[in-house]
């Protein structure tokens, strides 16, 4: 037994900032691997947004109005940038049960014993959660295409545009697993995790421009829902796709889609990521 | 020049639960500290705040010469931790487990993967290296779990409860490994509830009741407190219990006590034994027959008894006296045991 072997010569040399980065993503192999060992998990987190596709283009398709126009087809075209966008903030609840139950199970404080970085054991989950979010997103636009969704149906785009869409909803998804970062340490249990980092992105997916025109909403919840931020990626996604139904809003972020929703997920990684990193810091499980 | 694990006056409040109450503990580089209490006592909340998990109110403490508090991340290059429950990833195998471990520890991949190897066949984990740890058996778990901690062999290990909820077959293999280690010169702070244990691994023990350490010494100083040596006697007809009872008398260091109904008598002795011998003649000169006789060294079990005034195995975690300074913030009641 070598119990005195000094095992510093391999150790590896860097700054903070790669040290980070490293651990972030030795942290990310881990939880990919841990997926990749639930597959039931990934395949329920397709199934959902599937599910909301079919009904919301069949069921509500009929008997919605965008922009004036009853078509189904065109109310398909509209949905889709909302059920992205609904999609990529469902990774809140994965997020958030990951790290509670990595709580539960006593590995935090393994982790925290280990000369790591900081933020690494969340920054490293919530890169695993980029990664199946973005599988999720895939998935779901073979459906959309599948079910009539096409992009430039209301004016011109280009693949550019188009990838940029996609960039603005993973860059959401990613703030919104902050979010569930946060959650995960606060709450006792992975279950408490799950509900706790779903039920409120009811109303914010809800309220917004997501599913239906805002035009029709009564003023106060019109404002609301033309200032939040998820309704920015949203129009955002619209107008990079030239999707129908871009609101005619006058409120800023309804202008300027694509600069809100950058900044929003921007100010959400920095607020969230702060609280979450030093909640961390205390976390006893 | 303090030891290798040296802590002075550290105290932790949750709330309104003063879960350490100024304890004190120095322990001499290549020695096993046996950190001994029921649940409560504030040996986990020790451990953590040792290990940089949790911040103590205040007190100071050095481990392997480093400052927890002003150094900690220092410290945590030097420390290993086995914690009470397995932490490992279940849904990763045993040489993913230690090859993560080895990284965060800040070893290159190629040294990681080499030292897991190591690892997984000192511990006799080599056929299920590449196997998910969620099929384990707790013993193999709890052997990982030890081996994550050893991944850097580290000078100073922590091990809270390493053998609570094994068998007695994974007890004795993980304290096999445990002697082999504090060989190598390793400097150990073990927490148990098992007297058993700590007699058996300590070279020191400290017996901590509501946040404090009440006793410090070797076992045996410990025993010797608690009151030396006793001959027990087993008569086999309840008729002649008057009569070994004046014999034992005759022997003895203090009161005989008489349990009628067992027909059990006690008496404190000196003389260890050949003096044992010595009452057995006497008896039988006297025709007493006896079921069973024997010299009765104390337990650690005696020894918390008559340091605290209750036993050390309060099995109701809600009830045992010390239940309310439980080691954990209460929000885990399930973890607490």
């Amino acid at each position: 037994m070598s119990a005195v072997t000094d095992r510093t010569p391999t150790a590896l040399p860097g700054n903070a900032l790669s040290q980070s980065v490293r651990d972030s993503l030795v942290v990310a192999k881990r939880n990919l691997i841990r997926m990749s060992r639930i597959p039931e998990m990934v395949i329920f987190g397709l199934i959902q947004p599937i599910m909301f596709v079919v009904l919301f283009s069949y069921v509500f398709g009929g008997s919605m109005r965008v922009g004036g126009s009853a078509d189904p087809s065109v109310y398909r075209n509209f949905l889709m940038a909302g059920i992205f966008a609904q999609t990529v903030t469902f990774a809140t609840a994965s997020s958030g049960a990951g790290i509670a139950d990595d709580m539960h199970k006593g590995l935090i404080d393994r982790f925290r014993s280990l000369p790591m970085a900081r933020g690494a054991v969340l920054t490293g989950r919530t890169f695993a959660d980029l990664v199946q979010t973005a599988l999720t997103v895939l998935v779901l636009a073979v459906v959309a295409l599948l079910v009539g969704w096409r992009v430039g149906s209301n004016g011109d785009t280009n693949a550019l545009r188009v990838l940029a869409a996609f960039g603005l909803l993973l860059l959401l998804g990613y703030a919104f697993t902050w979010i569930g970062a946060l959650i995960g340490l606060s709450v006792r249990t992975p279950e408490a995790a799950t509900s706790g980092g779903l039920i409120w992105l009811f109303p914010v997916t809800f309220i917004s421009n997501a599913f239906v025109d805002t035009s029709n909403m009564t003023p106060w919840l019109r404002h609301i829902a033309e200032w939040n931020p998820f309704s920015a990626t949203a129009q955002a996604c619209r107008v990079l796709f030239a999707n129908p139904g871009a609101s005619t809003s006058s409120a800023w972020p309804m202008q300027h889609p694509v600069w809100a929703s950058l900044l929003y997920s921007a100010l959400i990684i920095v607020i969230f990521r702060t609280l979450a990193v030093r909640k961390y810091r205390s976390a006893t499980a | 020049m303090p030891g290798a694990i040296y802590a002075e006056g550290l105290v932790k409040t949750f709330g309104d639960v003063r879960a350490l109450d100024g304890v004190d503990l120095d322990v001499p580089e290549g020695t096993v500290l046996g950190l001994l209490g029921p649940n409560g006592a504030g040996k986990t909340t020790t451990v953590r705040c040792l290990t940089t998990l949790l911040r103590p109110d205040s007190g100071r403490a050095v481990v392997a010469g480093l400052d927890v508090l002003r150094q900690p991340n220092e410290v945590r290059r030097s420390i290993g931790l086995s914690g009470q429950f397995a932490a490992v990833d279940e849904y990763l195998t045993g040489r993913e487990n230690l090859q993560m471990v080895g990284q965060l520890y800040q070893m290159r991949a190629r040294a990681a993967k080499v030292r897991a190897v190591e690892l997984l066949e000192q511990f006799n984990l080599t056929d299920a290296a590449d196997r998910p740890a969620k099929t384990y058996s707790g013993g193999m778990r709890r052997r990982l779990d030890l081996a994550a901690a050893l991944v850097v062999s580290p000078p100073v290990m922590f091990m809270d409860e390493p053998t609570t909820g094994l068998d007695p077959r994974n007890r004795q293999m993980l304290w096999e490994v445990i002697k082999e280690l504090v060989s190598g010169g390793t400097t150990l702070l073990l927490t148990t509830q098992y007297l058993e244990e700590a007699d058996h691994l300590a070279h020191e023990i400290a017996v901590v009741d509501q946040g404090r350490v009440i006793a410090r010494g070797t076992s045996d100083e410990l025993k010797a407190r608690t009151g030396g040596e006793r001959v027990e006697v087993v008569v086999h007809d309840r008729e002649h219990i008057p009569t070994a009872s004046e014999v034992l008398r005759g022997f003895g260091k203090g009161d005989t006590t008489v349990e009628e109904h067992t027909r059990r008598l006690t008496v404190p002795v000196s003389g260890g034994a050949k003096l044992l011998a010595e009452v057995i003649r006497e008896l039988d000169a006297r025709g007493i027959e006896i079921d069973d006789i024997g010299l009765r060294r104390p337990t650690l079990d005696d020894v918390f008894l008559s340091l605290t005034g209750h036993m050390a195995e309060s099995t109701d975690p809600d009830g045992g006296p010390g239940a309310d300074a439980r080691g954990r913030k209460p929000k885990t009641k399930e973890e607490a045991q």
